[in-house]
């Protein structure tokens, strides 16, 4: 292991070269994507040692190396593309192994692919997390990563690293290093107290945004992930606001004396759309993410709302109940070129473009339940992805292979729990929040 | 900027407010805590013996057919049993000039939250519209959507839903 130790010393989180190549892209182990959990891969996650046992912030580093790989191994679980071996139950990797397995031992547990790694204390205070992967029957290396975190953020090392993996194993694009935003839920139904929640994707790291006192909702992430939209009844007047993470500071966005509500940024960050409701009618306007006069959009009888921009910011998806019911339209960012993309029966509502361009998800109401489902931006290929009694808004993983949602149950005892689903449709879990949970929002990839 | 919906009761409270505004003087709110003094005693019973203060809340909740209208699914059209109790609202509102309100609307929890919040407003709006169609000053009205975040019945069943539609008229004090 050849660090460069100079390039330890500014970024909280840098990811190091270490000077190998990656095998090449051949490889005999890949993950089957359109199969989902049918056949996920075995994969040995075993503690990452360290080279000497000291304390730091975040505790010892022999506790970090276990807490890591439990980390590496729980995203990668949850991805349902994997099922791993270890950290519990397989041996311990000496640190002399890291980076040259005993493959013998690894085939011996049927793993075909394995991570290691260690964790080292570094003279800053920083710590270096190595990551390697490997092919267990090929017995080559696939390929590393190492990082330099604080000891406070040492669940991000963990992330890069399952990121690391799943992107060389998968070909899809990374996502565990991601947070999501949503609103936390408490107190009886009739009068839920709501505040602004974030998290990391996996529920750790969990922090309260809010305190309850006004009803909050809808968050979403500015792509910077310096701030979020949401909104807020503050003072009993509905109203958009933008909540700065770094200093906790709240600042009103939009208000009118007619309502304003379900804000989102745009993908370069400089506008915010959202919906007004003015004589009954309510039409989607877009307004300078700093404030100022907003412009209108659409301009329809009806209900518009829901709006959502194409990644490349030139078209946006809302939902309208114009032609009667909810339905999904697509028109340009300008509000030009309306086009109708929702055919089927029943209801298409909350529309959210996939970063990745070639997915819209939404909310099909219909038969006495709310699903989630996808559909490509011209409206072919719908395929709902979950069934249960109220899935409802869902909001894309920075790879778009994912969705997560908000599962509202029935009764004076209903409540909400925050969920996720990935594309197969095969692979639904909570996601885990101290409280119930709704409106989650995913944030961008950290960098 | 307003778009006319086809609506007729919408079109026509329309018309109504913007006459009314024009012949209206302007009324003022009452001040924070101050309790609002009767304008119109007369006839009305000022005083009952259970000690309600003519031109409250409480005045209002008794002398109203309800402080409730409700709706069909997905519908923002005041019913005929809406119209009688918005008439006795806007009868009993008449008697006190200075009494301002706010309209929350509300929907059931077979919506999507957002379509919801904009529903609400609706159907608060329409309430609106008839008060003023019937000679309230739009002035004295103000409206809030809660969409389905505060739910009247708790049940998830018809009957619970039917009561959750609604659009609640509450005297400010």
């Amino acid at each position: 292991m050849r660090i460069p130790l100079s390039r330890l010393a500014t970024l909280a989180l840098a990811s190091l070269s270490f000077g190998l190549a990656a095998a090449p892209a051949h490889a005999q182990v890949e993950v089957d994507i359109e199969g989902g959990i049918s056949d996920p891969m075995p994969i040995a996650v075993p503690v990452m040692p360290t080279p000497s046992d000291v304390g730091t912030a975040a505790g010892q580093t022999s506790a970090l190396g276990r807490q890591l790989a439990e980390v590496v191994a729980n995203d990668l679980k949850n991805s349902g593309l994997f099922t791993p071996r270890g950290p519990q139950g397989v041996a311990a990797v000496p640190f002399a192994q890291a980076a040259a397995p005993d493959f013998g031992y690894w085939a011996g547990t049927q793993a075909q692919a394995l991570v290691q790694g260690f964790v080292r204390a570094n003279g800053d205070g920083t710590l270096t997390v190595g990551c390697y992967l490997y092919d267990v029957f090929a017995r080559t290396e696939l390929t590393r990563q190492g990082f330099v975190v604080t000891p406070a953020e040492w669940r991000r090392a963990a992330h890069k690293c399952a990121d690391t993996v799943y992107t060389r194993l998968s070909g899809e694009g990374p996502y565990f290093d991601s947070r999501i935003v949503y609103v936390s839920e408490t107190g009886p139904k009739g009068k839920r107290i709501k505040r602004l929640a974030i998290m990391d994707q996996d529920g750790a790291n969990h922090r309260f945004l809010t305190n309850g006192q006004s009803i909050v909702l809808t968050p979403r992430f500015a792509p910077n992930q310096q701030s979020i939209v949401y909104m807020s009844y503050q003072n009993e007047r509905p109203a958009i606001y933008v909540y700065d993470i770094g200093s906790g500071r709240q600042r009103l966005l939009v208000r009118n004396a007619s309502l304003t509500f379900a804000p989102r940024f745009s993908p370069d960050g400089r506008w915010v759309i959202f919906s007004m409701a003015q004589a009954s009618n309510t039409d989607i306007y877009r307004v300078s993410a700093s404030g100022g006069t907003p412009q209108r959009l659409t301009n329809s009888p009806g209900i518009d709302t829901g709006g959502s921009y194409s990644p490349d910011g030139s078209k946006i998806v809302f939902e309208s109940d114009r032609s009667g019911t909810q339905q999904l339209y697509v028109m340009n960012a300008d509000g030009s070129n309306q086009q109708r993309i929702s055919f089927g029966s029943g209801r298409y509502a909350t529309p959210a473009w996939s970063p990745r361009g070639d997915l819209i998800a939404f909310t099909r109401q219909g038969g006495g339940s709310f699903r989630i489902g996808v559909m490509s931006p011209s409206g072919g290929g719908e395929k709902l992805l979950s069934d249960a009694w109220g899935d409802e808004g869902p909001s894309w993983s920075p790879n778009g292979r994912v969705l997560t949602f908000f599962r509202a149950s029935q009764g004076g005892a209903g409540k909400a729990d925050v969920w996720s689903v990935d594309l197969t449709g095969q692979n639904v879990r909570r996601i885990p929040t101290p409280l119930d949970g709704s409106d989650p929002s995913w944030g961008p990839l950290r960098p | 900027m307003a778009k006319l919906t086809s609506k007729l009761i919408v079109a026509a409270a329309l018309v109504a407010t913007a006459g009314c505004a024009k012949k209206r003087p302007e009324v003022l709110p009452p001040a924070p805590g101050e309790t609002v003094a009767p304008t119109d005693g007369a006839g009305t019973g000022a005083q009952t013996g259970t000690g309600v203060v003519p031109g409250s809340r409480e005045d209002f909740q008794q002398s109203v057919a309800s402080d409730t209208v409700n709706f069909a699914l997905d519908s923002y059209d005041i019913d005929p049993q809406a119209r009688s109790i918005l008439d006795s609202q806007a009868a009993w509102l008449q008697r006190y000039p200075n009494v301002r309100v706010t309209i929350e609307g509300h929907a059931d929890e077979r919506g999507t939250r957002e379509y919801n919040l904009a529903l609400g407003d609706r159907r608060a709006n329409a309430a609106s519209n008839y008060l003023a169609a019937r000679g309230v000053s739009a002035a004295r009205i103000t409206t809030i959507s809660y969409g389905k975040e505060r739910p009247l019945a708790l049940g998830s069943d018809e009957s619970s839903y039917a009561k959750n539609r609604r659009a609640v008229t509450v005297v400010l004090q």
